[in-house]
């Protein structure tokens, strides 16, 4: 977990050092390596029994049907974000792949990237949050939910227990 | 896309913020991390001068620098962040950067600004040295009065860092430039200094790395520092007008210089204290006097959306060493004798950019301007585009305003472009939004004026 952490900073540094020249591929790079460097990781063949979590910090539930997943951010990343003032929903029907750019959350002092683990068809978008952003706030878990989507029976990969998640955000914390 | 990046990576860095990266989070840079090159190395020859305070404050075990305040902002619960060098709040426990931003313009807050970089210039030749290095009318400057200039570059005329120059007495000024451009400036002084003082009258230079520096800022920033001076110089705190400096005694700590201005477009005062010790002490007495219901500490978070709503600049985002005063929109601080006669680094070039080539000059190829977003905010490094979908600039700042409830932003167009009203677009995560072209300040400033 070191060496992912570091990269990480790593990437964060260049930012801070080169702010005209902030490449996407710093960031891109400390992800690919963090997926790699992933053991404690369940894969699961398009099964979620239980709401999993994401080292990006989105959470997915997969429905009843067995195969329709709801994906949102967590309550510690929207607390983290603090007040978000905008989301750029995907648009229903889009199709996505594992790991894909889907949308982002916008507050008062940073643009984020919504990611999604689960490669399939957007069915469903949380239209309440256009008029309403704070909701994401209030419920992120809830009512804040992002968008659905029907999976397209690849693997989910990189996916947390809610204790697992637990300890990953407070092992981010210490750092 | 310059402005994308995975929640995680933003979580962490407000979680934990360590590492602030600027694209993402204008916060930072306010904290101009952004260390450009110097093009000369001026290290091989010292200034003659010996500054007399040379003391930095105390760096930590991370490798960055701590104001007199760090220990007060943490039992504050202040999340600190590295920023031009120094670990700096971005925000605090009590507030939310959206709260602390309304508190400033409905109270007042405080903000530590000792990462700043205070230089005391003084002697026979220091007016000469300053009127070569900035185009600011140091002439006309008047004792206690003050102006906002840049630093610029010898035969470019583009802007080495932007400062604040108060004049003290008829040879002495005091000289703000910013954290994240110290080691920069300082190379650029003692390069210049040396350049000058070959035929010209001796200057002396002394750097005030040991003074603190704190903002007061908001609508009762005059009552509260009224409240924390004797009661000769309360009385005298109405006559001193936005721009003006003065040396009073504030919450018992002799010799700070109060100068009413700031970053957020409200009145407020920036006070300089001479030591470190005086530093705390002064902000624990303005904040026990003032009370919590009237004063709290704000954070870098809070600082850069009401700079950007006031339309003010942040140096390595708004302005760099590729950019010059009139290409900037500050043609306004170049002095008008200065128009005239020149005599400034880069006048060769800054001087013929204000005339259009039809009136004689050579005009400017891009301007700074500001913008209103529609739907989502457009963040630094996104593209400003045509209706055709052709690039024309590019934003330079951006964050939804909070005062206003839109999306604003500052960037530079190709010049034609700039005008007020000129409706543009602007490319966010591959989908145009409308931008208009918008007067600054976004916000109507509230400084303290002669009526």
């Amino acid at each position: 977990m070191a060496t992912r952490t570091s990269l990480l900073r790593t990437a964060c540094r260049a930012h801070a050092a080169a702010p005209q020249s902030i490449s996407r591929s710093a960031f891109v790079t400390a992800q690919w390596r963090r997926q790699n460097q992933a053991p404690r990781m369940f894969s699961v063949a398009a099964k979620v029994q239980e709401k999993k979590y994401t080292k990006d910090h989105e959470w997915i539930e997969l429905g009843e049907d067995g195969k329709t997943y709801t994906l949102g951010i967590t309550s510690y990343a929207a607390s983290a974000l603090g007040d978000v003032i905008y989301i750029e929903l995907p648009s229903s029907g889009l199709e996505i792949g594992a790991g894909d750019a889907i949308g982002a959350v916008e507050s008062v002092k940073s643009a984020s990237d919504i990611l999604t683990p689960v490669s399939g068809t957007v069915v469903a978008t949380n239209e309440v949050l256009e008029e309403k952003p704070k909701v994401l706030n209030d419920s992120p878990e809830g009512d804040g939910w992002i968008c659905r989507i029907e999976g397209d029976g690849t693997d989910v990969e990189g996916l947390m227990g809610v204790g697992e998640y637990k300890a990953f955000t407070e092992e981010e914390e210490a750092h | 896309m310059a402005s994308k990046r995975p929640i995680s990576a933003t979580a962490r860095l407000i979680a934990s913020p360590r590492t602030v990266p600027r694209a993402v989070c204008p916060l930072q840079s306010l904290y101009s991390t952004s260390q450009p090159h110097p093009r000369h190395n001026p290290i091989s020859h010292p200034p003659r001068q010996i500054p007399q305070h040379q003391q930095r404050f105390a760096s930590s075990s991370t490798g960055y620098a701590r104001t007199p305040l760090y220990d007060l902002h943490v039992e504050h619960g202040g999340k600190m962040v590295p920023f031009g060098g120094f670990s700096m709040p971005v925000q605090y426990s009590d507030l939310s950067i959206t709260q602390s931003h309304n508190w400033t313009r409905e109270k007042a807050s405080l903000f530590d600004v000792s990462h700043m970089a205070q230089h005391i210039f003084s002697g026979p030749g220091a007016a000469g040295f300053l009127a070569r290095i900035t185009p600011a009318s140091i002439e006309g400057l008047e004792k206690h009065s003050s102006t906002l200039s840049c630093l610029l570059h010898p035969g470019t005329g583009g802007i080495v860092d932007d400062t604040i120059i108060s004049r003290l007495g008829p040879e002495k000024f005091y000289v703000v430039t910013n954290a994240g451009c110290r080691e920069k400036d300082v190379a650029y002084f003692t390069e210049q200094l040396k350049e000058w003082e070959a035929s010209n009258p001796p200057v002396n230079w002394e750097r005030l790395d040991s003074y603190g520096l704190v903002a007061l800022q908001g609508p009762l920033s005059a009552s509260i520092l009224s409240n924390a001076l004797p009661q000769e110089d309360a009385a005298s705190l109405e006559k001193l007008y936005f721009g003006q400096s003065v040396y009073m005694t504030v919450a018992g700590v002799p010799g700070v210089l109060v100068s009413r201005g700031g970053y957020t477009g409200e009145d407020g005062f920036e006070l300089s204290v001479p030591s470190p010790e005086a530093t705390i002490s002064l902000c624990k007495e303005l904040l026990s006097s003032a009370t919590p219901e009237k004063l709290r500490w704000a954070g870098l978070g809070a600082r850069d959306s009401l700079r950007l709503e006031a339309g003010m600049c942040l140096y390595g985002h708004d302005l760099d060493d590729t950019t010059t005063p009139v290409e900037a929109a500050l043609s306004w601080i170049i002095g008008k004798d200065r128009r005239e006669n020149g005599g400034f680094h880069g006048a060769e070039i800054i001087l013929p950019q204000m005339k259009t080539k039809a009136k004689g000059g050579t005009g400017v190829t891009r301007r700074r301007v500001g913008f209103v977003v529609d739907v989502a905010p457009a963040r630094e490094g996104v593209k400003v585009v045509n209706k055709e979908g052709e690039e024309v600039g590019k934003i330079t700042s951006g964050c939804p305003s909070i005062t206003l409830g839109k999306n604003i932003a500052m960037g530079y167009v190709n010049e034609g472009l700039h005008k007020s009203g000129t409706e543009l677009g602007v490319n966010i995560r591959g989908k145009i939004r409308s931008a208009t072209v918008t007067k600054m300040p976004f916000v109507q400033s509230k400084y303290w004026k002669e009526r």
